[in-house]
């Protein structure tokens, strides 16, 4: 299994999770004493994820999902700026959700170019910030389908020379690498290390955050409802336990995804895509010319490796991946490997194998097969 | 990194090189590989597609084999001008 977007939970956070169901089903904002305990393991678990992601506790809210937790961060932090500026500015790989709330605030607009690694440049922000007011800078800690980890030091210092907050998307990478201080507000999404679809927001205190509409109660206002607390359980165990196993866990998947990348490289006509050396190290993706997406991944998976693509009419969809578009890189033929972790996925190491044995066989079956051999 | 978008040169030539319209990803470049193979350097082929990895595939293609393009979007579909490198 190469393909841990979603992946079965950790252990350990399946563990806590049947525990909870027990424990903490509560309403916790009723007062009898399963509330209260409610109420109590829901306060840990929110102490325990503050302090993975370096945040304080009050600074973090719960949300559905990561994209749910991005679109909340987008709202509250454009809201309060709404008489300086409207604009959102992002960047042509961030995530769909990301580009759309750009789209919706200022159709206009064009989000930032990027390098052939996919790397947003601090200079290229700079000067899409002086064209006008800007009311948020949203950008990704690292690209979820190239691996490529984003200079966001820098990024964050262009924002705070422009009096502009910066809205950090690190649903791809937290808990699998360091987590960054450079934002104002942070995103991240505990399925990233084998917990259950939990969206995490943080807020610096000092960071004007203000929702439109009605006033809420959940969440420091951020929410309409509190979340289910045997879920936000589950989902504190599983970064706990990335962030215990991440110096290990970082090593190992490092050399695995440069095994792939290696093997991949050496078939003719296939190119690595993403930045070589700042990258995630469970992510890798790979383009083969004249081969289409769909036909490599049910090739794979007939030999029982299971990967993503971010070709045209693979996952039901007609466009290819933005990202690949944005970087100039070759959209169909496309294979994306997201490892999982080594805790879920004992045997990983031998997925890997397996795909780099296999890989250069598939892809010549269906160069064959289309009769572009000589091409 | 988007390949330069600009008036294709002849771009109202009525009969293409290559006619992809209705073709999908990877049809496009193949066809396209596949009229290239025989022809010298410094051949221009004027190529039409409505495929929307195209406009992706296609430049990739050129950058992979030391060839240059030029493409313009004209409504629904997307002209390419391919000078063989």
């Amino acid at each position: 299994m190469l393909d841990a977007t979603r992946s079965p939970l950790h252990p350990a956070a399946r563990d806590t999770l049947l525990a909870a169901l027990d424990a903490g089903w509560a309403d916790p904002r009723r007062l009898h004493r399963e509330a209260r305990q409610a109420r109590h393991l829901l306060d840990r678990a929110r102490e325990s994820i503050a302090t993975s992601i370096g945040a304080r506790p009050d600074e973090v809210s719960f949300h559905p999902s990561g994209a749910h937790a991005l679109r909340v961060g987008v709202a509250g932090l454009r809201h309060p700026r709404r008489r300086t500026a409207e604009r959102l500015v992002t960047s042509a790989v961030d995530r769909a959700v990301l580009l759309h709330e750009a789209h919706e605030a200022d159709p206009a607009s064009v989000p930032l170019p990027v390098d052939r690694l996919a790397r947003i440049s601090p200079e290229t922000l700079g000067m899409a910030l002086a064209t006008g007011p800007t009311a948020l800078v949203a950008l990704q800690h690292a690209n979820g389908e190239v691996g490529t980890v984003q200079p966001v030091a820098a990024l964050h210092d262009v924002c705070r020379e422009a009096s502009v907050p910066l809205l950090l998307d690190g649903t791809a990478s937290l808990g699998r690498i360091a987590t960054p201080g450079s934002w104002d507000a942070l995103v991240g999404d505990a399925a990233t290390v084998a917990g259950p679809p939990v969206g995490v927001l943080a807020v610096r205190t000092g960071a004007r955050f203000d929702l439109p509409g009605p006033r809420w109660e959940p969440e420091h206002g951020r929410e309409v409802e509190d979340p289910w607390v045997p879920l936000v359980l589950a989902a504190a165990e599983a970064w706990q336990q990335a962030l215990h196993a991440q110096a290990a866990e970082e090593a190992s998947a490092l050399t695995l995804t440069e095994r792939i990348r290696a093997a991949a490289a050496a078939v003719p006509d296939v190119e690595v895509v993403g930045d070589p050396d700042d990258r995630l190290p469970h992510v890798v993706t790979f383009s083969a010319l004249y081969v289409d997406g769909e036909s490599i991944v049910d090739a794979l998976d007939q030999r029982g490796v299971a990967v993503a693509s971010g070709s045209a009419c693979t996952s039901s969809r007609l466009e290819p991946s933005h990202v690949l578009a944005a970087m100039g890189a070759l959209t169909h033929g496309n294979v994306r490997v997201t490892l999982p972790l080594e805790a879920v996925r004992p045997e990983r190491a031998d997925d890997v194998e397996r795909l780099c044995r296999e890989l250069p066989a598939v892809v010549a079956d269906l160069r064959a097969r289309l009769g572009v051999g000589d091409l | 990194m988007s390949p330069p978008i600009g008036p294709v040169e002849d771009s109202d030539d009525p009969a293409p090189d290559l006619d992809a319209r209705g073709l999908k990803c990877p049809l496009p470049v193949i066809r396209l590989a596949r009229l290239a193979r025989d022809l010298p350097a410094g051949t221009t082929l004027h190529v039409l597609a409505d495929d929307p990895a195209a406009e992706s595939d296609i430049p990739a293609w050129t950058r992979m084999r030391g060839h240059t393009v030029t493409l313009e979007r004209r409504g629904g579909h997307t002209a390419y001008a391919v000078v063989l490198g």
